[in-house]
C-alpha cells in the first residue's frame, strides 16, 4: 500500500512540535529550580501523630517511601513562584507527550503498519515511553526537579532521531512483516524507555553523593537534587519494571528469531549486546542485595546497564552488520 | 589465604597425615565458599558480559567466515593473536566457557543450601512476637474502652489476616510492654505473629532453578542439533534430508555425524516475490509439497506454503525459505550438432535489483580423452539483470522483478582447471586459468531471451530463459521447546520475587486493669510491621492493614472509622 504523503508529513510536525514542546518544559523545570528553594531534607524521621476520636486514643509511626510521596504545598494563589513553574513543566511535558504520541501514531497510519520499522521510529518511541514512565514515577515520588534531567538525554536522542537518524515513512521488507515485530519491538524498545529512568537517576545519585561527600563538587545541582535514599529507590523502582519486560522483549525476540532466521539464538550482534545488558541489569539487582555493593556501585551498574542498551541502539544498528541491521539509515 | 595455608603445610618437614588431610579439606570448603558467594557470582557476571563483548564487535566465524578471514588478513599479527585467542569464536572459546561453567557451579552452591533453608522455612512458625513492638520500622497503638475479652478481639482480628503465615501465642509476663500492671497481678494478653509474601523466595528459586535448566537444555541442544542449507530450483525440483552430501552446507552439533538424519523431502514448485513500485520487496513465497513418516513410503505428498516467518515444520526439523534468486539457462549447441543446456544457480549481487552473477560451466560431449577436454571446455558468464537498462553499454537492473530480463556475457574457452583438485567456485572461473593463457574469452555478447550468439569454433550460446531458485534452511534442535519453557519458568518466577514483598505484621491484644472507678478497663491494640526485603511501598500497605485490624479489634466492619495514623500517607 502506498505511504499517505499528508499524514506522513503531519507526523513530522508534530514530531518537531513535541520536540519544542520538551524542551519548554524542561527550561520551565530549570527555572523551578532556580527560583526554588534548596530541596527540603525530606522527613527521614518517622512522624508520629496523636488522634483522639471517640473516647480512642490512637498513636502511630511508620516511615516508608511516603517521605518522597508528592505533596500538596499551599492551595492555588498562594503558591509560591517556583511551586507554580514547576506545576507548568508538568503540564508541558504531559502536552509534549499526547503531541509525542499523536506523531507516532499519525506515522503508523500514514505507513499502514506498526510504527517501529526503523531507527528513526524506534527511538521515536523509547524516548516517548521514557517521558511517560517519567510522569508516572512522578505520581509516587516527590522528584518534579529531575524532569530536566530527564528532558535532556530524551531531547538528544529525539534531536538525533529527527535529524542524523531520520528515515522516509516507508513499508518494510518481508522479513519483518510479522506479528512479533508489533509484539517483540514495542516490549523491547519500551523496556528501554522505562529503563532510562533508573539510568538517569542513578547518574544523579553519583552526583549528590559525590556532593555529600566534599560539598564543593557539583555546588550548585547537588543541594537541589532529591536524598541518595530517594533517587535509589526511585532507580529501583523503576529497574524491577523495567527489567522483566526487558527478559520478555528478549524471549519474544527469540520465539521471532526462530521462525524467522531458523534458529532462537544465533550470537548476532544484536542479541550478544542484549545478553550483556541482561546480565548487568543481573548484577544490579544482585548487587543490592550484596553487602558492601550497595549504593554507589550498584549506581554505577545500573548506569552502565543503560549505557549498554544505549550502545545496543546505536553502535550495533549503524556500525555492525548483523540480522538486526534494520536502522534504515545509510 | 587458602593458597599460604596449602604452602606452609607443604613446607612443615614432618607433616601429620590428618593436618594435610584437613589443609585439603579446607582448601575445598574456602574454594567453595569462596566461589558460592554471592561477591564472586557478581564479579562472574560482569567477566561473562565482558567476555561475550568481543563476541559483538568482531567478526565471528560461526556467523561470516569470510569476513574472519578478512579481518585476520587487514590485521597481520594482531589478527593472528586473536585467532589463536579464540576471538573469533568467543562461544566456543576456553574462557568463555570457563566463565560460564564458574558462574553455574557458583549458581549451584548458592541454590542448594537456599533450598534447605527455604524447606526449612516452609515448616517453621512465624517468630515470637517481639517485646517492643514501638521499635518497629511501622507501629500503631490503639487504647479504647470495651469490655470484650482479650481472646475474642484476637479471634476478630486474626479474620482480616486471611492469607498470612499466623501463630498465635499467650503471654503471661508482661515484662517489657508499655501496660501498666502494678497491683493488679498478670492480666490476659494475646499476641499474634504473621508473615506474608513467602512466594518472593519461591519466585527467586524457580527463576533460578529455570535459569540452570535453560543453561543444560542450551547446551544439549548444541549436541543434538544441525542445520544446514541448500539452493533447491523453484521448477518442481526436490530435495531430501537423507545426507549431509545434499546440502551445500551443514553445520553438525557435536554429537551428530550425519548418518541419521530425520528423513523428508520438498519439492518446490514455484517462487513468488512481490515488489513495490520502488522495488522494495514486500512478500516472498513459495508452493511447495513435502513428504515425512508415512507419506514417504506411499510417496503422498502434502502441500504447504512457505514463506518469510512462517517455516515448513515436519519430522522433527524446520525448513525455511531464506533467499531467493535467478538460474538463467543456456543451451550450447556445439559444431557437431550436439546439444547442452545448462541451468545452475547465479547469486544476486545486489538484492535491491537482483542484478546478478554468475558463471555456467560446460564440458564438450563425447570427449573422453583429457588433453582435447581442457582446450574445448566452456563457460557463460557475466551478469544477469531481471530489468535490464543500460549505461555507457554496460548492464545493470533497474528492479528485482522478472520485467525485461537480459544477460552481458563473456564467454570463454579452455581449462577451466577444475581437475586441478582444488574446490571452484560455482559463481566464478578460476583466473589463474585466464592468466596463464589455458582459458581464453571467446565472445562478448548482451542477450534477452532466445538470441543466440555464435563462437569463433561454430558453437552456439542460446539465452533460452530465466528459473528462479530459493535458498532453504534445514534446521533441527530437539531441545529448543524445553528452553522456551525454562524461559518462561524464568520470567514468571522474576516476576513474582521482584513483586512480591517479604512482611511481618504483629498484634498484640491486652486490657488495661480494671480501677475502683470504671467497671472494665480499656482494651490495648499494638501493632507493629516490618519489611524484610526493600522497604519500598510497605509503609501505604501497613497503614491500611492496621487501620483494618484496628476496626475487627473494636468490633466494627473495616473502613467504618476514620484511619487514625500518622505519616503523610493519610
Amino acid at each position: 500500500m502506498p505511504v499517505n504523503e499528508m499524514l506522513a508529513q503531519n507526523s513530522q510536525h508534530a514530531y518537531v512540535a513535541a520536540v519544542t514542546i520538551y524542551v519548554l518544559s524542561m527550561f520551565f523545570y530549570l527555572a523551578e529550580a532556580a527560583f526554588g528553594r534548596k530541596a527540603e531534607k525530606t522527613a527521614a524521621e518517622p512522624a508520629k501523630a496523636l488522634v483522639t476520636s471517640g473516647g480512642a486514643t490512637v498513636t502511630g509511626t511508620t516511615v516508608g517511601p511516603d517521605p518522597d510521596a508528592p505533596v500538596n504545598t499551599g492551595t492555588r494563589g498562594n503558591r509560591p513562584l517556583a511551586e507554580r513553574l514547576g506545576r507548568m513543566a508538568v503540564a508541558l511535558t504531559v502536552l509534549g507527550a499526547a503531541v509525542h504520541l499523536l506523531s507516532i501514531v499519525l506515522r503508523g497510519l500514514a505507513v499502514h503498519r506498526w510504527p517501529l520499522g526503523n531507527m528513526y521510529e524506534f527511538m521515536s518511541f523509547v524516548c516517548l515511553v521514557a517521558v511517560i514512565a517519567w510522569l508516572i514515577m512522578l505520581q509516587r515520588f516527590q522528584i518534579r526537579r529531575l524532569g530536566a534531567f530527564v528532558l535532556i538525554p530524551v531531547f538528544i536522542l529525539m534531536f538525533l532521531g529527527g535529524t542524523v537518524l531520520y528515515t522516509q515513512a516507508e513499508p518494510v521488507q518481508p522479513a519483518l512483516q510479522s506479528y512479533w515485530l508489533v509484539i517483540h519491538v514495542t516490549v523491547v524498545s519500551t523496556a528501554c524507555g522505562v529503563l532510562l529512568v533508573p539510568g538517569v537517576a542513578s547518574v544523579l545519585y553519583l552526583i549528590k553523593g559525590a556532593h555529600e561527600r566534599n560539598s564543593a563538587m557539583f555546588m550548585r545541582l547537588g543541594p537541589k537534587l532529591p536524598t541518595q535514599a530517594t533517587l535509589d529507590r526511585l532507580a529501583y523502582r523503576t529497574t524491577i519494571f523495567g527489567f522483566p519486560l526487558f527478559t520478555f522483549g528478549v524471549i519474544c525476540g527469540a520465539i521471532w528469531a526462530e521462525s524467522a532466521w531458523g534458529r532462537f539464538w544465533g550470537w548476532d550482534p544484536k542479541e550478544t549486546t542484549a545478553f550483556i545488558a541482561w546480565v548487568v541489569y543481573a548484577a544490579y539487582l544482585h548487587s543490592r542485595a550484596t553487602a558492601g555493593w550497595r549504593g554507589n556501585r550498584a549506581a554505577i551498574i545500573n548506569v552502565l546497564g543503560f549505557a549498554v542498551m544505549i550502545f545496543n541502539l546505536f553502535f550495533i544498528n549503524l556500525v555492525t552488520t548483523g540480522l538486526h541491521s534494520y536502522a534504515g539509515v545509510g | 589465604m587458602t593458597a599460604t595455608e596449602a604452602m606452609v603445610t607443604e613446607q612443615e618437614p614432618p607433616p601429620p597425615p590428618q593436618s594435610g588431610v584437613r589443609a585439603v579439606l579446607a582448601f575445598l570448603r574456602n574454594t567453595w565458599r569462596g566461589l558460592t558467594a554471592m561477591r564472586t557470582a557478581l564479579v562472574l557476571l560482569f567477566l561473562l558480559a565482558l567476555a561475550a563483548l568481543p563476541g559483538a564487535l568482531l567478526p565471528q566465524i560461526a556467523l561470516n567466515e569470510p569476513k574472519v578471514a578478512q579481518y585476520i588478513t587487514d590485521h597481520g599479527w594482531w589478527g593472528r593473536l586473536l585467532n589463536k585467542l579464540q576471538f573469533f569464536s568467543v562461544y566456543g572459546s576456553v574462557w568463555f566457557s570457563a566463565i560460564y561453567v564458574l558462574l553455574f557451579v557458583s549458581l549451584v552452591g548458592c541454590l542448594l543450601p537456599r533450598t534447605v533453608e527455604y524447606a526449612r522455612q516452609s515448616f517453621v512458625q512465624p517468630v515470637i512476637t517481639p517485646r517492643n513492638l514501638s521499635r518497629l520500622p511501622h507501629h500503631l497503638r490503639a487504647e479504647f474502652d470495651s469490655t470484650a475479652d482479650v481472646d475474642d478481639v484476637a479471634v476478630d482480628v486474626r479474620k482480616q489476616l486471611r492469607g498470612w503465615r499466623l501463630r498465635q501465642d499467650v503471654e503471661d509476663s508482661l515484662a517489657g510492654s508499655s501496660i501498666n500492671t502494678a497491683g493488679q497481678g498478670a492480666t490476659r494478653v494475646v499476641s499474634l505473629s504473621t508473615e506474608r509474601g513467602f512466594l518472593r523466595e519461591t519466585g527467586n528459586l524457580v527463576f533460578h532453578f529455570a535459569l540452570l535448566g535453560l543453561i543444560v537444555a542450551f547446551a544439549v541442544g548444541k549436541m543434538f542439533m544441525y542445520s544446514g542449507q541448500v539452493i533447491v530450483l523453484a521448477n518442481g525440483s526436490e530435495f531430501c534430508n537423507s545426507g549431509v552430501l545434499n546440502y551445500d552446507s551443514f553445520t553438525p552439533g557435536l554429537r551428530v555425524d550425519g548418518t541419521r538424519l530425520d528423513p523428508f523431502c520438498v519439492k518446490i514448485n514455484d517462487f513468488q516475490a512481490g515488489y513495490l513500485t520502488n522495488g522494495q520487496p514486500d512478500y516472498y513465497n513459495s508452493n511447495i509439497q513435502y513428504q515425512s513418516g508415512e507419506d514417504l513410503v506411499t510417496n503422498t505428498w502434502q502441500p504447504y506454503d512457505l514463506r518469510e516467518n512462517a517455516p515448513l515444520r515436519t519430522a522433527g526439523d524446520r525448513v525455511y525459505l531464506l533467499g531467493h534468486g535467478y538460474a538463467p539457462q543456456f543451451t550450447v549447441t556445439f559444431p557437431d550438432g550436439q546439444v547442452r543446456t545448462g541451468l545452475i544457480q547465479w547469486k544476486p549481487d545486489d538484492t535491491s535489483t537482483m542484478l546478478s552473477e554468475g558463471a555456467t560451466k560446460f564440458d564438450p560431449p563425447d570427449v573422453t580423452n583429457t588433453s582435447v577436454l581442457v582446450t574445448k571446455q566452456i563457460a557463460i558468464t557475466g551478469l544477469f539483470a531481471p530489468s535490464a537498462a543500460y549505461q555507457d553499454g554496460l548492464l545493470t537492473s533497474t528492479y528485482p522483478g522478472l520485467r525485461n530480463p537480459a544477460v552481458s556475457l563473456d564467454i570463454y574457452q579452455g581449462d577451466l582447471g577444475e581437475d586441478a583438485g582444488t574446490g571452484q567456485s560455482i559463481f566464478t572461473i578460476d583466473q589463474s586459468m585466464l592468466a596463464n593463457g589455458r582459458l581464453k574469452q571467446v565472445d562478448k555478447a548482451n542477450l534477452t531471451p532466445g538470441q543466440t550468439t555464435k563462437l569463433p569454433d561454430g558453437t552456439t550460446v542460446k539465452f533460452d530463459n530465466v528459473q528462479q531458485w530459493v535458498s532453504l534452511q534445514v534446521s533441527h534442535d530437539p531441545t529448543q521447546v524445553y528452553v522456551l519453557v525454562f524461559a518462561l519458568f524464568m520470567l514468571g518466577g522474576l516476576i513474582v520475587s521482584l513483586t512480591v514483598k517479604r512482611r511481618r505484621v504483629w498484634v498484640r491484644v491486652s486490657r488495661t486493669p480494671a480501677d475502683d472507678d470504671d467497671q472494665g478497663g480499656r482494651t490495648v491494640v499494638e501493632i507493629g510491621g516490618l519489611a524484610r526485603t526493600d522497604q519500598a511501598g510497605y509503609g501505604e500497605e501497613f497503614t491500611r492493614l492496621s487501620a483494618r485490624l484496628l476496626d475487627a479489634a473494636r468490633g466494627r466492619s473495616p473502613g467504618q472509622a476514620a484511619t487514625p495514623t500518622g505519616g503523610k500517607d493519610s
